[in-house]
């Protein structure tokens, strides 16, 4: 194509700082103000979601106590708990937040390349948690039909909400679709488009690698909830059958007809399980820049980490059906999600095993991001493993729907992203505000809440191997396989969980606390070497670099480089006598 | 369902494998030879744009492959007979001639975005004006086709046959009608005098995109619905 120069009068683009206070604060097109927007609702809605962990722990460490807690009461309680930590908390923390903050400042840009659609996208966002928050107000209430939505159940009678509470849940998960697919356009572009000069893809931190990964996998995974939640939708409110099988319901036949309850289980998974990587890959990627810099060594492996972020994102679509082990597949089928899970194992270990390497014989600082970071690899490692037992369809089938699913779930996706956001925002909140989370509050945060989720999630295994189905509000003492113990088991479950939710408090305190009375952070508190720490002003003014570009001439994992004064050096210093490039005392790099 | 699975996995696969063989196989820990790389440098905005016009088509794809994954599915065409309550509907015969209009659309844009290139303002409006009325043309003859289905007596929310086509047609219509958005922006941006040609020539260039692209998804659905 002839391309003459294009004059480029876009307006978006010059970036002259907004006077007004709502044109920076509110209608803000400034990443960095859309960023604090997402992570500020996301925790918000999480906060309800973990009250109403509480409220269903209470229910079951201590049946027949909590007269408020109506059977239906605790599937509403399961369903949105589940749903908002998974999208509303999860998802939007790690794009709409830390993707929103990093990709543009780790990558050297001014700004995402779309400035006006990532307003939108935040304030998409906003209204889907609002139309979702809209279903406790309802006439019935949220709907109780667990956070996978099953049909026939989540629209037939019977299940709590599915007079309206499953109407504002599908329309919600719609909005939010919407909302992604314009933030994830442009996560996606800026990575491809916005580089500063020398910043090739393959010195990217890490950090902008899995949140990439993330987004392109959120961008085509995303697309198959819309297609079931509409399709949901149409049988609940227009009596279309795509789901919903010809059946009678309270003694009366229904108006459906032939519609497959398994075409949905379909769907949902191949959003469902690439949406769990949605949410390890940003994780995976924070965590090993992380690791790298309070280890003060470069990330063991780099090249290594690059490609297994891009093979389990392959990988993660292919998957999905081990979900669906005991829905009565064809053993065939059976046997080809088995294997593909367990292949899906092999990139992941592999990181792991880098992370490890990476420490190993690092100057390791036991910062509180440093913490969280190792207690991460400790969750993970656990919960990958209970992840490899269910991928084989024979130990699924005995295990799946009891708590071990449960457990596994909580510990990979649950505590081991958590622990990953904690520590996180132990390391950008200097960069954020220009001050230092406290760092007694922090490690006591971490160590009550590090040994607080094992006290929570390890007993569940054992509740599992016993048979204990997951999602029954009571266990009667007619169910005769479950001993008494269970529940001694639960009851220190809700105890511990109370505790953890409490914990939560020390860091809420310390966030608002540290923003008038931390610590000054000066620009680069960690000495890390990654751009988001260069920028000329902490925190980074609108347009993040001044006048002049930042320019890239290394990696971002040159820590305790032979022959340089310092201990790491900057990605925008030009390599010299005294800053001489790479670190080639660690040997062959693999 | 492997209808999807095949065309994400193609996407992605390509993507990746073009990145791979050109990019990942750098050592970034070494010394790179002519120290920073300017072929980031000359970027323009309108190239930014158009690759985030592809991102946006290659959520499209996913989402029309898993609705066409789910129309077969719900059909149960694996090799056994339909689904008991499949009953195929006669698809309205109008839907050819909406099919030549979204052509004709199509080529209008085309010829849109050619006076462009060559400056020529008053044919570029006046293609462009054309293309937009055809593809309202070609809206108002897909609702055309839903009364007749209707008034046929046809309708009936519990034919999956049925339902499907509504919901197919419609979502497609909604991704035209979020074009015509930018088709009426663009038109009206064309009309300003103080405008010159070439600030409207971009987004000429990514309506045509999108409307072939829209284009093609017509006629796979309607290839879908003609054979079922
Ligand atoms: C080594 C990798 C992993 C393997 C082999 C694996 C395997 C499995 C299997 C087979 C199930 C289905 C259990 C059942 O319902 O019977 C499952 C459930 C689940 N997994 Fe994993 N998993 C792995 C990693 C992960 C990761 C990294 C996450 C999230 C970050 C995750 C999140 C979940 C969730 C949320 C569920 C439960 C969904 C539900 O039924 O409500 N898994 N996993
Ligand atoms: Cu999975």
């Amino acid at each position: 194509m002839a391309f003459v120069a294009i004059a480029d009068r876009d307006h978006e683009h010059a970036h002259d700082e907004p006077h007004s206070w709502i044109r920076k604060y509110v209608w803000s097109q400034d990443h960095k103000v859309i960023a604090i927007q997402y992570g500020t609702v996301a925790i918000l809605i999480g906060l309800v979601a973990l009250v109403m962990s509480v409220l269903m722990r209470l229910q079951l460490g201590f049946p027949n106590t909590f007269s408020f807690i109506a059977p239906q009461d605790y599937y509403q309680f399961i369903t949105m708990h589940g749903m908002i930590m998974v999208i509303y908390l999860l998802t939007a923390l790690f794009l709409g937040g830390f993707g929103n903050y990093l990709i543009p400042l780790m990558c050297g840009s001014r700004d995402m390349v779309f400035p006006y659609m990532n307003m939108l996208s935040f304030w998409f966002y906003l209204l889907s948690v609002l139309v979702l928050v809209a279903g406790f107000f309802v006439p019935g209430g949220p709907t109780g039909a667990g956070w996978t939505l099953y049909p026939p159940q989540a629209i037939a009678a019977g299940t709590p909400g599915v007079s309206w509470g499953i109407i504002t849940m599908l329309a919600s998960l719609a909005i939010f679709i919407v909302a992604f697919t314009m933030g994830g356009l442009n996560y996606v572009t800026t990575v491809l488009q916005a580089r500063c000069r020398g910043m090739t893809l393959m010195r990217m931190p890490l950090s902008v690698w899995g949140i990439f990964t993330a987004s392109i996998l959120g961008l085509l995974a995303f697309p198959a909830l819309f297609v079931s939640a509409i399709m949901l939708l149409l049988d609940a409110v227009a009596g279309t059958s795509f789901f919903m099988p010809a059946m009678s319901s309270m003694g009366e036949t229904t108006q459906y007809s032939g519609g497959s309850p398994l075409l949905f289980q379909h769907l949902f998974w191949f959003f469902g399980h690439p949406e769990v990587y949605i949410v390890a890959l940003p994780a995976f990627g924070i965590v090993s820049d992380l690791i790298s810099t309070h280890a003060r060594r470069n990330i063991f492996g780099y090249r290594m980490m690059v490609w297994a972020i891009l093979a389990i994102g392959c990988l993660s679509f292919v998957v999905w059906a081990h979900h669906m082990y005991i829905s009565g597949m064809n053993p065939y089928f059976g046997f080809f999600f088995a294997t593909t899970t367990l292949i899906i194992a092999v990139p992941t270990a592999i990181k792991v095993y880098n992370w490890v390497l990476t420490i190993w014989r690092g100057d390791v600082h036991l910062t509180v991001p440093m913490l969280f970071a190792i207690g991460f690899i400790f969750t993970f490692v656990n919960g990958g493993l209970t992840g490899l037992f269910l991928g084989n369809v024979t130990v699924d089938v005995p295990l799946s729907g009891t708590y071990f699913v449960v457990a596994h779930f909580h510990m990979v996706m649950g505590v081991s992203p958590i622990l990953v956001v904690f520590g996180a925002i132990y390391h950008w909140y200097p960069k954020i505000t220009g001050r230092m989370l406290d760092e007694t509050l922090g490690k006591w945060h971490f160590w009550l809440t590090f040994l607080g989720t094992y006290s929570i999630y390890l007993p569940m295994h054992y509740l599992g191997f016993l048979g204990v189905p997951r999602r029954y509000y009571a266990y009667d003492s007619s169910i005769e396989f479950i001993p008494e113990s269970v529940q001694f088991a639960n009851e220190w479950i809700t105890i511990s969980a109370i505790i953890v939710a409490l914990v939560q408090l020390i860091f809420l305190f310390n966030l608002i606390w540290s923003y008038r009375h931390g610590k000054e952070a000066g620009p680069n508190p960690w000495r890390a070497t990654s751009l988001e720490w260069q920028t000329p002003e902490t925190p980074p003014k609108h347009g993040n670099w001044g006048k002049q570009l930042p320019v890239v001439y290394r990696w971002a994992y040159d820590y305790n480089v032979p022959g340089a004064p310092d201990d790491f050096i900057p990605q925008n210093v030009p390599p010299g006598p005294q800053t001489p490039a790479g670190s080639h005392d660690h040997g062959p790099q693999p | 369902m492997n209808l999807g699975v095949a065309v994400g996995g193609l996407i992605a696969g390509i993507v990746v494998w073009a990145i791979i063989v050109r990019q990942l196989t750098v050592k970034p820990w070494e010394l790179q030879p002519a120290g920073p790389t300017d072929e980031l440098q000359e970027i323009s905005r309108s190239k930014t744009i158009k690759v985030g016009l592809w991102v946006l088509l290659a959520v499209i794809t996913s989402l029309f492959s898993l609705f066409i994954a789910a129309y077969y599915m719900r059909m149960g065409g694996h090799g056994d007979a339909l689904a008991l309550d499949w009953t195929p509907v006669p698809e309205p015969r109008i839907l050819w001639l909406n099919t030549a209009l979204l052509v004709g659309s199509s080529i209008a844009m085309q010829w849109a975005r050619t006076n462009v290139l060559r400056g020529r303002r008053q044919g570029a409006f006046q293609a462009l004006a054309i293309a937009g009325l055809a593809t309202i043309a070609f809206l108002a003859g897909q609702i055309f086709a839903w009364q007749q289905l209707a008034e046929a007596g046809f309708f009936s929310p519990r034919n999956p046959a049925l339902a499907f086509f509504y919901l197919l047609t419609a979502v497609h219509g909604a991704h035209l009608l979020g074009g015509l958005f930018v088709w009426v922006r663009t038109l009206l941006r064309m009309r300003r005098r103080e405008h010159e040609l070439i600030d409207a020539r971009l987004s000429v260039e990514l309506c045509a995109v999108y409307w072939h692209y829209l284009l093609i998804v017509w006629l796979v659905l309607f290839a879908l619905l003609l054979s079922t």
